[in-house]
Order: C-alpha cells, then structure tokens, then sequence
C-alpha cells in the first residue's frame, strides 16, 4: 500500500499541472470502485458503473453547463429550479392539453435557454454578481413550478414511456438508456466547443482574467451572456432526461441539484474561480458521487444522509487541494 | 518652452507615423491635457516623460481611444482618425502593452499571442499551426520558449515579451509601452532592449514611458516632456542633458522661498535607525537616521523608492535585509502594529484609498486609529472623543468644523487633516507623511506645512516625502535624495542647498557631488 502510494505520487509529479485535479480525481474514482469491489459481492462489474450513468444522466447534463458558467468565473444557482419548471411545463402541457412531445420538448428547451440569457444579460449589463443574479432565478423558476401546480403529475404520454423503458444492449449483458447516450452527446459537443472553438477559449480567458480579455479584445459580454444560455439550456434538457427518469412533473423535483451540480464540477478540479477546468473532470466528478451514492446502498445499514457526509468530506478536502494547486502555480 | 521643430536636424526627419496637434482633454475640475502635440517617427524610440499627474496616462489613452480628446486631432500616416476602443487603436496599427501585464495567465502562452485570432480550419482551432505561429512571432523577438507551455510558468520579463509578440501580431505600426520595466531586473530590462531595438529596425514607432530616467537615456531616440498637462518640450535625447530633462519635469518655479526653519540645526537624539535595510525588488538596502526634533525630507522622482522606504519604516512591509532600532535599542518594525506600538504613524499616499472611510464622520474617522490601540473591548468613551476631536479640528482648522459630518462631503486638504488629525491622536513620535499635500489647494497646502513645523518645533521626528522640491526644501533639516530605488546622497538643508542642487543630484544620482 504505501510503496503503490509512493510511486503514484511520483508518477503524479510528471502530469503537468493543469491536468492534475482530473487525474486525483480519476484515481479517486479508480480507488472507490476498487474499495466497492472488494468489500461488496457484485459490486466490480462493468453494469454498476453503467447504472451510476443512467441514474445520473440528468445530473450530467446540468453539470456540463454549469461547468461553462464556472470556468466563467461564475455561478448558476438557479439550475435545480430550471430542471423542475422543465419537468413541470413537460408533464401539465402534455397530460393537460395533451401537446405532442415533439412540441413540448423544444418549448422546454426555449423556456430554459431564454431564463438563461435573462440572467446572463442581467449580470453582464448590470454588472451583478451572478450569485444574486441567478439566486433570483432560482426562486423565480421554484415559484412558477408551483402556479402551474402544487402536486405532482405523472407523465403517461406513450413517447415518453417507451424513451424512459428502452434498454439500449451493449455487449455481454449491459445496457444503457438512451438518455445516458444523450448525455455523452452533450458531453462531447461540450468538450468540443470548449477547446475547438474561438467562443470556448473566450470562456476560459474571462474566467482567467476578465480585464485582460476585454483589452485583449475579446467578446466578453457576449460570452458571459453566452455561458448562462448554455447552462439555461443544460438545465432544460437535464429537466426532460428527469422526466424520462421519473416519469412525472413536480415542483420538488431536483431540489438542491444546483450544489449536487456545482459539486461534481468541483470535485472534477475545475477552479470556481474560474480558468481552469476540464469536462472530463466534470464527468468524472459526477461518477464520483454517483458511486458514492451506490456505495452508501450496497453497506445497506448506512442511513442515505451519509452520501450528504461524504460529499461534504470530498467537497473540504478538494477545494482545499484546489486552494494548494493555484498557490503553488503562481509562484 | 521649445516648440516640436525646434531640435535640430529636423530636415533628416522621415515623415511622422503619428501626429497628435493641440489635443486638450478635460476632466470635471481638472484640465489634464493642453494644447499637447506628439509626434511619433517610424523606426525610433520615443520616451513620454513627465512627473505623476502630467498627463502621460492620458494622453495614451486619448491616442488608444480609452477617452475621447475634447480638442486636437490625431493622424496616423497621414489619415485623421479617432479610435473608439483600444481593439480599434490596435486594428488600426496602435498596440499598447501597459504596466501590468494583461494576458490570461491561466491559459498558454501560444493562446495568448493568437487569442480572437487563432488560425482555424472549418471552424476548428487548428492547434498545430496557432503553435507553430506562436513560436514565428517569439523568434521575432529572438525569443524561444515552450509555447504550448502555460502563461504562468514563464517570468514576467517573458510575459511582458509575449505581450509584445501579440501587439505586434496585428501588424503594428506605433507600439505602446507603458511603464514596461517598472517590475523587471536588470537582465530582463536588457532582453526587453535587445527586442525594443530589433523592431525599431524593422521600423515600428515605439512610444516608451519610464520613470528610469538611465533606461530612458540607453534606449530612446527623441522625448517629448509633459508638464501639468502642457507639452514643455520635444527633444532628441542626446541633446538633453539629464540635468535639464529634470528640470523640465519637475518645472523650475523657484519663487523665494522662506525656509520655516531656522538655520541648520544638529540634532542629536536619534529616534529611528535603519541600517541596510532594503527589500529585494522594491528599494535597495539604505542607512538612515531620523532624531527628535527632525525633519526629513525624502525627494526623488515617482517610483524612485519613496514610499518604499516610508512603507518599510512603518512595518507595512517586511525589509529583506538590514537591522531597525527605536530610541537607540533594536526594534522588529513587522507589523503596522509593532510601528505604531513604538509611536510611528504612517500618512500614506492614497487617502481615498488606505487611509479614509468616506462613509463614516469625521469623528469617527478621526478617533480610528486611537481605538485601534485600545482594542475594541475598550470604547473611547463618547466626552473624550468629542473632546479630543473638537480640539483637533479646532487646531487644524477642518472645515465645516462639524465632527459629525461625513467625510465624502468634506474637500481634498480637509480629508487629508482628517487624516493628519487621526494620527496625531496617538501623539507619535515619527509621523511618517507620505505626499500629504498632493492634490490640495494652496491655502491648505501651506497650512499642513506649518503644522509639519510646529510639530517638529514640538520634539515629534517627521519623515515627508513630496513630489515638490521647493516644499521639500522648506520644511527638511535634511533631505534623503533617491534616485531608481537607491538612496543617492543625503544632503543637510543649509544655505547652499538650492532646488537646481536637489535636480542635479536626482539626475546624477548623487555621483555629481
């Protein structure tokens, strides 16, 4: 044990130091499922991993616009209520009226990205911390859930049912859900317009130094108001993934998802201060406390508070890693 | 005053790059810029010098279009233009590389030449050619480094060369450098030379503003001098003496002046000493004595390590080297705290910003630093407050004399005897008085260096620093001359000592005398 710490540790002093925070978190992940598979029976195959994406799939999404809005050097607190509005404007428009979905989809999506730009355009126009700003829109999108309805609506519509059923084989016998594709559609596209793209190395210079990106001559309005569209429109979709997976529109749908979110994105090394940060580790951080979760029902005695514990622990231990990370780098 | 066409020579000048005519900028209660002319050479270096508030800053920022010019006009190769934005100067061929460096440390240094610039190929940043463009545009510079390397890793000698890489990307044709060298060593300040030169040779104007007046006389061709917002002249360098860039600077309105003290006294109680202390990078180690009684005066020009040593002797930062004693026995100056523990007060530059709290009232801001000592478990009680800052704002003539009032209201010479007021409080016994007047009337202006004297005459050590020689002149029983981070020459303030003997010894760095 310790000498396989040691090596690790040396073999670690050659990663360049940007990587650094998504590969302790990738060993991290590596070591819990390990730890998983040796302390419980069925635990080390390929399927629990899967199930840890199919049952965060939504939490996915949210987090990848989130990861934008944070490597902004922002904050999107609003994304948990977006998701629940999502799930509600879904289920009352097509139980109700009985809108097809493929209507009710892209007005989700609209209504999502157009809080989004409200927001962005607010913090940057106004020149408001996003914090306030999206706290706003948080409260704002919890309320609406609730004046379209208090209780919650079970979506019966047949598309939806059969999106939410089908089981997508790969080989041996796992299996994914589409959502989970979906999710890594979202993922790779994200990946790709973060490294590819004049408009994802804008993101990155705001968060690394706004100043300096407007003398640069850098759109810098136009990609704050771009980022929070983004995690707008993230949130929507995470929302309808949720309603596949739940099944149902309620206003208590994914209350505190916005932390769970912010969370991940930490945990997967990106800086809240913007900057820094790669999706990868986004990815990685919410496997991490999907796998949390999974270990907390496998030990089966433990009460599901203690996922709360761990990633609290985590959460402590990783911003102070962060804190060490940018101290070391600016000298 | 010499008018630009004065200098000889003027049949050998090639056409100017730019021309900037009688451009006069006002701001709400000041005019910073009037009737000033520049004009910039292709191929040459060309320094902006003028002392603080002479209106360098904002003459570039009329040039680059951070503000609009009220009157004058500028041309850039023959074309009348007026920028909306330093991005519009920049396409237009005006780079500006400013003091602090602003680049996106967190990204690559490839990243930071080419960023809103990146080649691409359908849409997709092509990596591979942004590299080998990065590293095209840094031999340029005879510069070779990891470009894929982060922006963090590199010096900032180097970051300030990356900076000028991705001026010089837009095809630049006039290259700002504001104040490049202020936070470079030597050997860097050489590499920025050796670069300066080769682009001069591939014919961009540089426009350079220092207050190192030897990098100025290495590396510049010509100088254009502001003073108080007026063009006092335009030079080639190598017809300038140093003495009289000085002069020109720092104006010579040598009005007779009273001396407030009498005759050059000895003072023999020192109070602080300081031997060798200095601190890398801000002021190089010095020796200095300051008695009871005595007036210091520190003169020198902005940046020459003035502050530094102020900030030193008060503990506000930490001497690299060197050994501090108070009333004759070692002292540990760390702290502010431990400063004012052996009563010294330290006035600092910026009153807005370090010393003022415009939102509380005079009282308050007065009886700060006096609860500051107490701790906050011991209130002063509301009679003694009331007591002791009806006295002082009695004594220093605070107007309106309403303790109540708050401080935002109040004029520049009266926050500063709120601040003078809130020291002398504690009854210090060095009153550390950094640019006390800047800024303030005449009529408050000669009050505070009354009071300066008073105290003095009262046994309290005073250490003032001032960008004004005549004032440092008048008060000091001796003066501290630095010149780029050294202390130069120490020079007690008898008859002999005149202002033209201070500006000689500030040009020549005290090798003169």
């Amino acid at each position: 044990m310790n000498t396989a710490m040691t090596t690790g540790a040396l073999r670690l002093r050659r990663v360049p130091g940007k990587y650094l925070p998504v590969v302790v978190t990738g060993c991290l992940l590596v070591a819990m499922f390990a730890t998983g598979g040796i302390r419980y029976e069925g635990f080390a195959t390929g399927q629990v991993i899967l199930n840890v994406f199919i049952d965060n799939a939504f939490l996915l999404v949210v987090a990848v616009g989130m990861t934008f809005v944070i490597l902004t050097g922002g904050i999107d607190l609003s994304v948990g209520s977006v998701v629940a509005l999502s799930t509600m404007i879904a289920a009352s428009l097509m139980e109700g009226p009985g809108w097809p979905p493929y209507l009710v989809v892209p007005l989700v999506l609209a209504v999502g990205s157009g809080l989004g730009l409200v927001m962005g355009y607010i913090v940057h126009a106004f020149d408001i911390q996003p914090f306030i700003v999206t706290l706003a829109g948080m409260f704002l999108a919890r309320g609406l859930c609730y004046t379209i309805g208090t209780d919650s609506i079970p979506i019966t519509d047949p598309t939806f049912t059969v999106f939410a059923q089908t089981r997508i084989d790969l080989f041996a016998d796992l299996w994914i859900s589409p959502s989970v594709l979906l999710a890594v559609a979202v993922v790779v596209v994200a990946a790709y317009v973060l490294h590819y793209t004049r408009f994802g190395r804008t993101v990155y210079a705001t968060g690394g130094n706004e100043q300096s990106a407007l003398l640069m001559g850098l759109p810098v309005g136009r990609t704050k108001i771009a980022v929070y569209t983004i995690s707008g429109f993230c949130s929507a979709l995470g929302g309808v993934l949720l309603s596949f997976y739940m099944l149902s529109g309620y206003g208590l749908h994914a209350v505190g998802m916005e932390l769970d979110a912010i969370a991940a994105v930490v945990i997967g090394g990106t800086l809240l201060t913007g900057g820094s940060g790669f999706l990868l580790g986004t990815v990685l951080g919410v496997l991490v406390l999907g796998l949390i979760q999974t270990i907390i029902s496998f030990e089966g005695t433990l009460s599901s508070w203690w996922t709360k514990i761990f990633i609290g622990m985590l959460l402590f231990v990783f911003i102070v890693l962060q804190r060490l990370f940018s101290a070391r780098s600016r000298r | 005053m010499t008018k630009p066409g004065d200098g000889r020579g003027e049949m050998a000048l090639p056409a100017p790059v730019l021309t900037m005519r009688g451009i006069g900028k006002r701001f709400p209660g000041v005019t910073a810029l009037d009737g000033v002319d520049l004009r910039l050479l292709p191929g040459e270096v060309h320094a902006l010098m003028g002392e603080n508030g002479a209106g360098k800053s904002t003459l570039i920022k009329v040039l680059t279009g951070v503000h609009a010019a009220d009157a004058g006009t500028v041309e850039l190769e023959g074309r009348r233009v007026a920028f909306a934005g330093p991005l519009e100067a920049q396409q237009a061929g005006i780079s500006t590389v400013y003091q602090e460096v602003n680049l996106c440390a967190n990204l690559s240094v490839a990243e930071n030449i080419l960023l809103g610039r990146e080649p691409r190929r359908r849409g997709r940043i092509d990596w591979k050619r942004m590299r080998a463009r990065a590293t095209e545009l840094l031999s340029r510079l005879e510069l070779s480094l990891d470009v894929s390397a982060p922006l963090s890793s590199c010096s900032l000698a180097v970051q300030q060369m990356v900076a000028i890489a991705r001026a010089i990307d837009v095809d630049a044709r006039v290259l700002i450098l504001d104040e490049p060298t202020s936070s470079l060593d030597a050997g860097e300040v050489a590499q920025l030379f050796r670069v300066m030169r080769r682009l001069k040779d591939q014919g961009i104007a540089i426009l350079f503003v220092s207050h190192f007046l030897d990098q100025v006389y290495e590396i510049a061709d010509r100088m254009t001098i502001l003073r108080n917002g007026k063009l006092v002249g335009e030079h080639l360098t190598r017809e300038l003496s140093m003495v009289r860039l000085v002069a020109l600077m720092i104006g010579q309105e040598l009005a007779a002046l009273e001396r407030l003290h009498g005759a050059h006294r000895t003072f023999d109680r020192p109070l602080v000493e300081a031997r060798g202390v200095g601190r890398t990078g801000a002021v190089e180690p010095f020796t200095l004595t300051v008695h009871e009684g005595e007036v210091v005066g520190l003169a020198g020009l902005l940046g020459s390590g003035r502050t530094e040593i102020a900030r030193l002797l008060f503990g506000a930062d930490h001497a690299s080297t060197g050994e501090m004693a108070v009333g004759g026995s070692p002292a540990s100056l760390r702290t502010p705290r431990a400063a004012m523990n052996h009563k010294i007060a330290f006035c600092s530059e910026n009153r807005k910003a370090d010393g003022l709290i415009p939102d509380l009232t005079v009282r308050e801001n007065i009886i700060l630093a006096l609860q500051a000592t107490r701790g906050w478990t011991r209130p002063v009680p509301r009679e003694q407050q009331d007591e002791l800052v009806g006295r002082y704002i009695k004594a220093l003539k605070i107007s309106p004399p309403n303790p109540e009032q708050l401080v935002r209201n109040l004029s520049g010479g009266n926050q500063q005897k709120v601040v003078l007021a809130r020291w002398l409080i504690l009854e210090p016994r060095l009153l550390i008085l950094d640019e006390p007047t800047r800024g303030i009337d005449v009529g408050a202006k000669t009050e505070i260096q009354r009071l300066v004297a008073e105290l003095s005459d009262g046994g309290m050590a005073v250490l003032f620093i001032s960008a004004e020689l005549e004032e440092v002149l008048r008060l000091s029983h001796k003066v501290e001359v630095l010149r780029d981070r050294r202390l130069v020459a120490e020079l007690p303030n008898d008859e002999r000592l005149t202002t033209d003997v201070l500006m000689e010894t500030i040009a020549s760095g005290g090798r003169g005398r």
